[in-house]
């Protein structure tokens, strides 16, 4: 094979999402939710829908691609991709899997989205209504270890004992957040900021994690259009290229009952190092991060699993002033993330990470060319990217 | 066998009313939990490479082999992480909290790992590294009877 790589062959041409809902407020349907994205996305990209040939998704979205073509009155639909894995981890390989389409030449247009309106369905934070579990659960729920909160809490707070990790770094995560959703208009929090008393004071949920540090839940929907570089071009200024992606985990991170012999991990060990070498880029050349904020403890392990400290100095990397767009030495979570803009299931981190390239996000990082998004960490499989400005190609 | 209790606790250490284990349809776990009946731990060892493997699969990650036994394991172990759980996301819970859940590692099975309740005071300091035992807490009264297998500190 002569060149496996992503690199610059694809980019997003579009990005599109609808107003964002405390969850049980969105007045829509979910299905409406998920059109509506996908819409406004390709009115972003200046694309006739009719033009979209395929749908790429995550999480088992609800909103079939079939159904999605037949409301669209889509020609043909050429390629429909739903990503293995729970959580969001795999926003990032949903993209990258309608890049390998695109490249490949399965399909020309491909919508990655995401909706959720977990009103109308189950909630991710509450326990599912059942009277028995077997397997993996069985291990876990007789035990009150239930909720997603509560499965993360174990991995993160061993990763903080064994590097002497203090609460003020997964603080320093949070605040980040909400200082950056008070710039933006579309943020759940916006109009609401948070200062270091009041996470201090607020309610543990489970320990290491209080209130603050746990993201929200949603209603909305979010869209981005994938399509080949050429035709990016074509469309509308600054395009964000795919310069890499990757997606995966570590030696059996899945290992059940808690038994990863790797367990202190965001499951990045061996993507990230896939990544960089895709995107031809290392952690000193990305100027703005938007990293998956299921928990700021998943974040924390993130960052130091891509390289941008170690977790030896998670403590002094991670106080905020470093964390903020214009300036700050890794701005991070620039739309205000899971925890403050809306819990899209991070795929309104990939619409913030295109935005950093095209100048038009609520907290702009300056010329910012390389921009990374992390997706869903502590789950398998997790997934990664890096977009890039055109002077990067 | 030393330091596994098999005298069964007085009362439940988490409220009545959460999921209940069952074995998997396909068999998988089924010795797992007839063992916990009769107050055993039972995990999967592979008969030809000797390494131990917690939770089950039907093939050894080791070496590939078909032939795992289940082999008793001595409920002694070391606290490898921990949690306190003060947000209810059950009904049966409501009222109920802090609880404690803690990830034990057994050191003498190639640090396999275990889950359950950390018995004693919930608010109790809980230190990674401490040694630990296992506690079983049937349930036979329920549909169909289980045991739990919590851990209490070892002095």
């Amino acid at each position: 094979m002569k060149e496996r790589t992503l690199r610059g062959k694809t980019a997003i041409a579009g990005v599109g999402e609808t107003a964002y809902y405390k969850h049980g407020q969105a007045p829509e349907s979910e299905f409406q939710l998920a059109l509506e994205a996908i819409l406004k996305a390709c009115a972003d990209a200046g694309l006739d829908p009719r033009q979209v040939d395929g749908f790429a998704s995550y999480s088992n979205d609800r909103n079939d691609p079939s159904r999605i073509a037949a409301a669209l009155g889509l020609p043909a639909l050429r390629f429909s991709n739903m990503q293995w894995g729970g959580g969001g981890g795999g926003g990032s390989a949903a993209v990258a899997n309608a890049a390998a389409a695109v490249a490949g030449g399965i399909a020309d247009c491909v919508v990655v989205f995401r909706a959720l309106a977990q009103g109308q369905f189950q909630r991710f934070g509450a326990a599912p209504p059942v009277a028995t579990v077997s397997g993996e659960p069985a291990l876990t729920f007789p035990y009150g270890l239930i909720s997603p909160a509560q499965r993360f809490a174990m991995r993160v707070m061993r990763f903080l004992h064994d590097h002497r990790i203090r609460h003020e770094a997964q603080r320093a995560i949070a605040l980040a957040s909400y200082h950056h959703a008070q710039a933006n208009p579309r943020a759940v929090m916006h109009g609401r900021p948070l200062t270091a008393e009041a996470y201090d004071a607020s309610r543990w949920i489970v320990e290491p994690f209080r209130l603050y540090d746990c993201c929200m839940e949603n209603d909305g929907a979010a869209a981005v259009v994938v399509v080949s570089a050429e035709r990016a071009r074509d469309l509308r200024p600054k395009p964000a290229y795919l310069l890499g992606a990757a997606q995966g985990s570590e030696y059996r991170n899945a290992a059940r009952g808690h038994n990863a012999p790797l367990y202190a991990t965001s499951s990045f060990t061996t993507v990230a190092p896939q990544l960089y070498e895709m995107a031809g880029v290392s952690a000193e050349d990305v100027d703005v991060v938007q990293s998956y904020e299921n928990f700021t403890g998943g974040v924390l392990m993130s960052l130091v699993e891509h390289g941008f400290f170690t977790a030896e100095e998670a403590n002094d990397f991670l106080v905020v002033d470093n964390l903020l767009a214009p300036s700050g030495r890794l701005p991070l979570n620039t739309s205000g993330g899971n925890l403050a803009e809306c819990y899209m299931h991070g795929l309104e981190l990939v619409i913030e990470a295109a935005r950093q390239l095209r100048g038009d996000s609520t907290s702009p990082v300056p010329d910012a060319e390389v921009s990374m998004v992390i997706s869903g960490p502590m789950v398998t499989p997790v997934s990664s990217l890096i977009l890039g400005a055109e002077a990067t190609l | 066998m030393t330091g596994t209790s098999s005298t069964p606790t007085a009362t439940f250490y988490l409220p009545a009313g959460l999921p209940a284990p069952v074995p998997e349809p396909d068999g998988l776990d089924g010795p797992y939990w007839e063992g916990t009946r009769r107050g055993e731990l039972l995990v999967q060892r592979c008969t030809r490479c000797r390494a131990w493997q917690w939770g089950p699969e039907w093939i050894c990650h080791g070496c590939l082999s078909k032939n795992l036994d289940w082999t008793r394991v001595d409920g002694r172990g070391v606290i490898y992480s921990w949690e306190r759980v003060w947000h209810p996301v059950h009904p049966a819970l409501k009222a109920h909290g802090p609880y404690l859940v803690a990830l034990v590692e057994l050191p003498q099975a190639d640090n396999i790992r275990m889950l359950g309740n950390l018995l004693g005071d919930p608010r109790q300091v809980v230190t990674i590294g401490a040694t630990v035992e296992a506690v079983f807490e049937p349930h036979d009264d329920a549909k169909v009877p289980f045991t739990l297998v919590h851990w209490r500190p070892r002095s």
